[in-house]
């Protein structure tokens, strides 16, 4: 069987690629081939693909956004397709939003929480309470009360503290 | 190194579990980060290090996991990784740049947590058969219990916050492997294919990302991870799953009903290449045993049960072969012992 891109020398390479959902056989020869792989490295290029789907209306401003914790510029996030850190979401919120949307359909997450987060949150709002409740005694000069207050969350930020 | 997993009868290869004719296994991976450090692209060697060290100190007190190899991908050599690669049990990522990166790996082969992969932590889930609310019990569990020790990068917002915005939300990917061999005789495959990427589901080769379709087997996942519960995401897999499997089956009833002497004469000649061959590549015995695969669910051939040619997919395979020997082989060298082992086993 001759090459199917040369149609020179002998297909000894046999490439099954799926192509948009289609199914294509490919009988290759050495060389051929060669060229093929890098083709295809080409191809899965994902950061090729991010790139194509950010947006219009980006200007150099942006691509020099430099996330304070990790160094990545946004510039950097384009060319490589990957965040530098969890912060560079908080940095680059307004370029990575509508990203997300494009790529997910939506921008708000529906799934689990973590364990410690859950904990965190949960922990977050009492303390917010309380100190409420603490400020509103003072301002009564309920003094018991108040004292009662501050020592709930000197207890409870001394378990968070712990826990960190 | 590993030699034990050749004796493991409950890993996704045993064709056990709902559906299995059709769905060998299904797979679900979570991707999550560690607060506090960059991803592994962006982090240097020490912070990697210290994430290792970080999920080396948590993985013994979660359940599964008590006994798992833990282990640095530099200590395990060349034909180890290209063996786990087979097996499915880590990437392609993590087998070609070990530096900074690790593995827990439990003995059942059910758990897998790639370290400093795309994302500090790949966490992998594969049983046998069409199985997702196994395989997400499971993960779920071990996920809840590591996030109790280490602390995940999230916000309430866009959920788990991970290297490549295509994973962000859930973190989850969820993935059947079927096999087609029907819908491929009978050329309906493409069409199918070409259904599921409008449904917005991936669909690779046995190998996942960037593989051939080898031995009629298609990997279906989802694409999505964001703005859909983890429950959602495996719901609407599980439904397209089924469909395929559904269409898979009706085409084999038509095979059997209108080409019965065409797929027995295929069925056949596929067991006897395989039982007579001296040389047969990878790919050309995928092909065949994915025929003979066919033909032992329809009934034709009942010398051979499944579960040795399930095996047989993966111990044909280049380092699979080279561990059986216990050297390294050339792939002319290979070709020949992959005919010997089949023959072997299949007389």
């Amino acid at each position: 069987m001759l090459c199917d891109i040369c149609h020179k020398k002998i297909a000894t390479v046999h490439l099954t690629e799926i192509v948009e959902g289609k199914v294509m056989e490919l009988h290759i020869c050495q060389d051929c081939a060669k060229n093929k792989a890098e083709e295809l490295k080409q191809q899965l290029n994902i950061s090729d693909f991010l790139g194509g789907l950010t947006l219009e209306g980006e200007d150099n401003k942006s691509m020099s956004i430099k996330c304070s914790f990790c160094g990545t510029t946004f510039y950097d996030f384009k060319k490589k397709g990957r965040l530098g850190c969890a912060k560079c979401y908080t940095h680059f919120k307004s370029q990575l939003l509508p990203l997300i949307k494009k790529i997910h359909g939506s921008n708000e997450h529906k799934g689990k929480l973590p364990k410690k987060v859950e904990e965190k949150v949960i922990v977050d709002r009492n303390l917010k309470i309380l100190k409420e409740r603490l400020e509103r005694a003072v301002k009564l000069e309920a003094y018991e009360d108040a004292a009662k207050l501050r020592d709930e969350i000197r207890e409870l930020e001394k378990k968070v503290r712990k826990e960190d | 190194m590993f030699e034990s997993f050749f004796e493991n009868k409950k890993s996704w290869l045993s064709s056990e579990g709902p559906d299995s004719d059709i769905v060998i296994s299904t797979r679900i991976r979570l991707a999550r980060n560690i607060e506090g450090y960059p991803f592994p692209n962006r982090a240097t060697l020490a912070q990697k290090n210290q994430v290792f060290l970080k999920v080396g100190e948590a993985y013994p007190k979660i359940e599964h996991l008590d006994s798992a190899f833990f282990l640095p991908m530099e200590s395990i050599d060349d034909l180890d990784r290209q063996f786990l690669l087979e097996r499915h049990l880590i990437s392609q990522e993590h087998m070609h740049y070990p530096r900074g990166k690790g593995l827990i790996l439990s003995r059942s082969e059910v758990v897998s947590i790639m370290i400093n992969e795309e994302d500090h932590l790949r966490m992998q889930v594969i049983v046998s058969g069409f199985d997702l609310v196994k395989a997400w019990r499971i993960i779920n569990k071990i996920d809840d219990e590591i996030s109790t020790y280490l602390l995940f990068s999230f916000s309430p917002e866009i959920g788990y916050l991970t290297s490549c915005p295509t994973n962000v939300g859930t973190g989850l990917r969820a993935s059947c492997m079927l096999h087609l061999p029907a819908l491929v005789m009978t050329k309906r495959v493409d069409k199918i294919l070409e259904l599921l990427a409008k449904l917005s589901f991936t669909t690779r080769g046995l190998f996942g990302e960037g593989t051939q379709a080898l031995g009629n087997f298609f990997q279906i996942s989802n694409q999505v991870s964001l703005g859909m519960s983890e429950e959602e995401i495996m719901d609407s897999l599980a439904g397209v799953v089924k469909q395929v499997k559904e269409q898979e089956l009706n085409a084999r009833e038509n095979l059997l009903k209108r080409y019965l002497p065409t797929l027995e004469d295929s069925v056949w000649r596929a067991w006897g290449i395989l039982k007579c061959c001296r040389l047969i590549s990878t790919k050309e015995a995928l092909s065949h045993l994915s025929m003979l695969r066919l033909g032992v669910d329809l009934g034709i051939i009942k010398e051979v049960g499944k579960d040795i040619i399930n095996r047989f997919f993966i111990m044909i395979q280049p380092a699979h072969l080279q561990k059986i020997e216990g050297k390294v082989l050339k792939e002319e060298e290979r070709d020949y012992i992959r005919a010997e082992l089949i023959r072997e086993k299949l007389s």
